[in-house]
């Protein structure tokens, strides 16, 4: 190995970018020249001396303040325009319609299959939108609209926001003590937040009202880090969202269910 | 609020200045939250530092631009190799200040680097991420921002021993 190449890569082995083969060259070079022998360790002493000086800033008191509600006022922004349709969903909508209008019957029973075939999967679609809203939830510091342990308190809060009565029920006996609600947007429709704590962790558990006659067994998801757990029971729909460990979500959504 | 530090930390050594960061980290989480449906996984916190420097520069560009032209191309850029003579051996019993100082001096593409890797400790896998630059460039330019910063640091306390004698 030359001089010059031990050089340029001085930087990357000092670093652990160099594979293998490169390293034990480099390795060997060193031990015979006593030029690069010398650059390296001034290099090496130099490095750790950058990672150690105080390059670090601590943001302002009040930049976490001003972060907040700004994304607060973008929130309140796009939640106006997410209750209008979404463009590019629609406009498929209407092609699919166009296209039963067109074809008839074969193309209706065609249509209502394809989707489910190809399209992507509802769960994915709202699995996504979960996630999103989860993190949208711990992002703006907006977890909770009304923040109380009492689950007589949470339930009649919902009470004229929602056009259903969302079970809700405390269990810090039980490890997962209620924070409170939140009114969310989820499917094309007003959905209910129930707020949880396991520890740190927080839970959202979203409820919606089903489709009539819809019955889904538990399913569980890892998405983006986070475990979600769906299901649809006595005409509502639950996504179950957190980054507690899967087996930790499962016990939550058992408790769910009993009550 | 996740990944405030760093992201207030880039900022201020892109612009060197408190407000300046200040505006740019509120502008990127806004945008943050915006295009959450565009994170696909992976580290958050570079996933946030790259939006963080997209505005950033951004900012530069329409308040500052001389700080972005001063790109130049990282192969003409040659570091002189010094011989080792006291002042390195003053570098070495690492005056932690002066680093500091000396970060001032470099420009803006060695600053940035030099955080991402020194500082936040990314892989070069994950600056190329962040940078969207090739990993031919992040190697060579992070081995020259290192000497270009060695040698401010040297001359600075060159001055301070000249001052002391």
């Amino acid at each position: 190995m030359s001089c010059k190449l031990s050089q340029d890569l001085m930087d990357a082995y000092l670093d652990g970018e160099v594979d293998l083969v490169r390293s034990l060259e480099i390795e060997q070079h060193v031990k015979e020249c006593s030029a690069c022998a010398h650059a390296y360790e001034r290099r090496r002493s130099f490095v750790t001396a950058i990672k150690t000086a105080p390059l670090a800033y601590q943001a302002p008191d009040g930049l976490a303040q001003d972060v907040r509600e700004a994304i607060r006022r973008a929130a309140g922004a796009e939640t106006i325009s997410e209750t209008k349709p979404d463009r590019v969903r629609s406009w498929n909508w209407n092609s699919w319609l166009y296209g039963i209008g067109c074809a008839g019957a074969l193309a209706l029973v065609f249509l209502t299959t394809i989707p489910h075939l190809y399209g992507p999967s509802v769960d994915d679609r709202l699995g996504q939108e979960v996630v999103s809203a989860h993190v949208r939830s711990l992002m703006a510091n907006h977890l909770t609209d009304v923040q109380t342990s009492n689950q007589h308190v949470v339930k009649p809060w919902f009470n004229g926001k929602l056009d259903f009565s969302p079970t809700v029920r405390d269990f810090s006996d039980r490890g997962f003590p209620l924070a409170g609600g939140r009114m969310d947007y989820l499917n094309n429709r007003s959905a209910a937040a129930i707020v949880y704590y396991r520890g740190a962790h927080p839970i959202n558990l979203f409820i919606w009202p089903s489709k009539p006659g819809e019955t889904q067994k538990e399913k569980i998801f890892t998405r983006q880090g986070y475990h979600l757990i769906r299901w649809s029971e006595g005409g509502m729909t639950y996504w179950a969202i957190s980054d507690v460990n899967a087996q930790e979500l499962k016990d939550f959504v058992e408790l769910i269910g009993k009550a | 609020m996740p990944h405030l530090d760093a992201a207030y930390t880039l900022a201020r050594w892109m612009t060197r200045n408190p407000e300046d960061a200040h505006d740019i980290v509120q502008e990127a989480y806004i945008r943050a939250f915006r295009f959450f449906e565009n994170y696909r996984g992976g580290s958050a916190k570079a996933w946030l530092l790259t939006i963080v420097r997209n505005t950033g520069y951004t900012w530069l560009r329409q308040n500052r631009a001389h700080d972005v032209d001063s790109v130049f191309d990282d192969e003409a850029f040659e570091v002189p190799e010094r011989t080792p003579g006291p002042e390195a051996r003053l570098v070495q019993s690492a005056n932690q200040e002066l680093i500091h100082k000396a970060m001032e001096r470099i420009p803006l593409e060695f600053r940035e680097i030099i955080i991402l890797r020194d500082l936040e400790g990314f892989s070069y896998k994950e600056i190329v991420d962040v940078t969207g630059l090739p990993m031919g460039t992040v190697m060579s330019r992070l081995s020259r921002a290192r000497s270009r910063l060695q040698k401010e640091v040297m001359e600075r306390a060159g001055k301070e021993i000249e001052r002391e004698l």
